[in-house]
């Protein structure tokens, strides 16, 4: 029977299944996860001390909507020729379009490889055992997993390192200005830094620094990044290069295979990303889910991440060029937004930090103007008096 | 049976906005349509528990602050993915300037 089959049970996967039905599709969907547990969210899994996951949907759903959930099945292989997908064990499954939404893996560099990862269900379920029991743990990386485990363990009352290659906070994606309102507010929750620290080893008391230093700990969690699931497209002889290449409706160069979310490289705006963020993997996936059926459009949905650290509350609509000027919106009670225009005085980013969900609504009017790219008069922007949802209206 | 509460006057709600209303434990969102019209639906997303108040209101959709779960809060229909659960709805009436809501007759 050929139909529809998605490699990966996460954000994407599950979005592209369902898209697919209310698309209208009638043929079989199936939809094939690694892990045994039941589609879940990982946005809570460093977030949270509960220690059930949510499920991305309940169970019946996917039976209402026809789709085939396998979970706990390993792919072996991708047999393009054929169309066909080869399960562990051997069984084949046939298919008309192929999406691969297999997700990242974190990142583990030569001397981590005793450090706990955060990933899965299990990893949290790990942590947060070893969090309750613990003294004092050491986080290598100063990015969003990293900081939130950071406060997580905070509210459980357990000393924190955090251990940070470069000199700031989430150097990657974050403005400085932002970065260090976190690295405050930390600091203040009496989180310890330690800065420009290169690690030669963790081990199971702790970390070595290449300068000699030893920062003891009971548990050591690395947080240094994701690499994408790509084997299955490398195997099966797709593009991979930072994730598998795909065009703007996530089409690879095999006109019956796609991919989508964390693991694959998208053309956006000119260059190619790729993205680690629960939303766009499910934007992707839908747009993907439609490209299988023939759409030709191209994918445009501007990208947005969030953190939460203790009531602090981050924001990204866009992606951020931290190397050009920001025009600061101060938004009262220590909130504040970062735009950024490009030459031509169109919005392309935006970055803000508050308490709570402060900075949602001007974020969530920023997605909408970058979206539709038109030039917004800066003295608008920097500006708290004006209602920014009345460029909108324009 | 019902149970007319005064929420707010109607201008503390401007056109296509909404306000947060909290009663006796529980928490409630207030809006005002472009037309001018008041509406109430519970005061948190039915995906993760976020206040709504904190969203932005376009024409009659109110997105949630936090994951971009979207709803129609004339009739709380959940507009797709992450949301699947309608938000309850309840009715509204304008007395005097003042906005009520019927806190005991939720529809969902």
């Amino acid at each position: 029977m050929n139909g529809m089959v998605i490699i990966g049970a996460g954000e994407c996967g599950v979005r592209a299944a369902f898209t697919l039905r209310e698309a209208g599709y009638q043929g079989a969907v199936t939809l094939i996860g690694e892990e045994p547990h039941l589609p879940y969210e990982r946005p809570p899994l460093s977030k949270n001390t509960a220690s059930a996951p949510k499920p991305i949907a309940e169970e019946e759903h996917y039976a209402e909507a026809g789709i085939e959930l396998r979970r706990g099945l390993r792919i072996a292989g991708i047999e393009p020729a054929t169309r066909q997908v080869v399960v562990d064990g051997g069984e084949k499954l046939s298919y008309d379009k192929l999406l691969i939404a297999t997700g990242a893996r974190a990142r583990v560099f030569a001397g981590l490889e005793c450090a706990q990862t955060l990933r899965t269900l299990e990893d949290a379920q790990t942590i947060l055992t070893v969090l309750k029991s613990s003294r004092r743990i050491a986080v290598i990386g100063g990015g969003f997993i990293g900081l939130e485990l950071a406060a997580t363990a905070r509210a459980l009352g357990t000393q924190v390192t955090v251990l940070e290659a470069a000199d700031r906070l989430m150097a990657r994606i974050v403005p400085i200005e932002i970065a260090a309102v976190f690295e405050k507010r930390h600091r203040a929750e009496g989180v310890r830094f330690i800065f420009c620290a290169q690690v030669l080893q963790a081990g199971p008391d702790g970390v070595v620094l290449t300068d000699g230093r030893h920062i003891d700990a009971d548990i050591v969690i690395a947080g240094v990044g994701a690499l994408p699931e790509t084997r299955l497209a490398e195997e099966a002889g797709l593009a991979v290069n930072n994730g598998i290449v795909v065009d703007n409706r996530f089409a690879t160069q095999n006109p019956h295979i796609f991919a989508a979310g964390d693991c694959c490289n998208f053309p956006f705006r000119g260059q190619r990303v790729r993205l680690e963020s629960w939303r766009a993997s499910q934007d992707q996936g839908a747009h993907a889910a439609h490209a299988m059926l023939g759409a030709q459009n191209a994918f445009s949905t501007t990208p947005w991440f969030w953190s939460d650290q203790y009531d602090l509350g981050l924001q990204i609509a866009g992606l951020p060029d931290l190397a050009r000027p920001f025009i600061h919106r101060d938004l009262g009670d220590g909130a504040f937004v970062l735009f950024q225009t490009d030459e031509r005085g169109c919005l392309f980013s935006a970055s803000g930090v508050g308490s709570g969900n402060a900075v949602a609504r001007h974020i969530s009017i920023a997605e909408k103007l970058i979206e539709r790219a038109q030039p917004v008069p800066p003295d608008l922007l920097d500006n708290p008096d004006v209602n920014l949802k009345k460029l909108l209206k324009g | 049976m019902s149970q007319w509460i005064e929420a707010c006057g109607v201008d503390d709600v401007e056109d296509e906005d909404l306000i947060r209303f909290d009663h006796e434990g529980r928490t409630f969102a207030i809006y005002r349509s472009p037309d001018a019209l008041f509406y109430a639906t519970d005061g948190l997303c039915t995906h993760e528990q976020v206040h709504l108040a904190d969203g932005l209101v376009m024409d009659h959709i109110i997105e949630c602050p936090k994951h971009n779960g979207r709803f129609d809060y004339r009739t709380g229909e959940a507009k797709g993915a992450p949301v699947c659960v309608n938000l309850k709805t309840y009715p509204v009436k304008v007395e005097d300037g003042r906005v009520l809501v019927d806190i005991a007759c939720a529809r969902r």
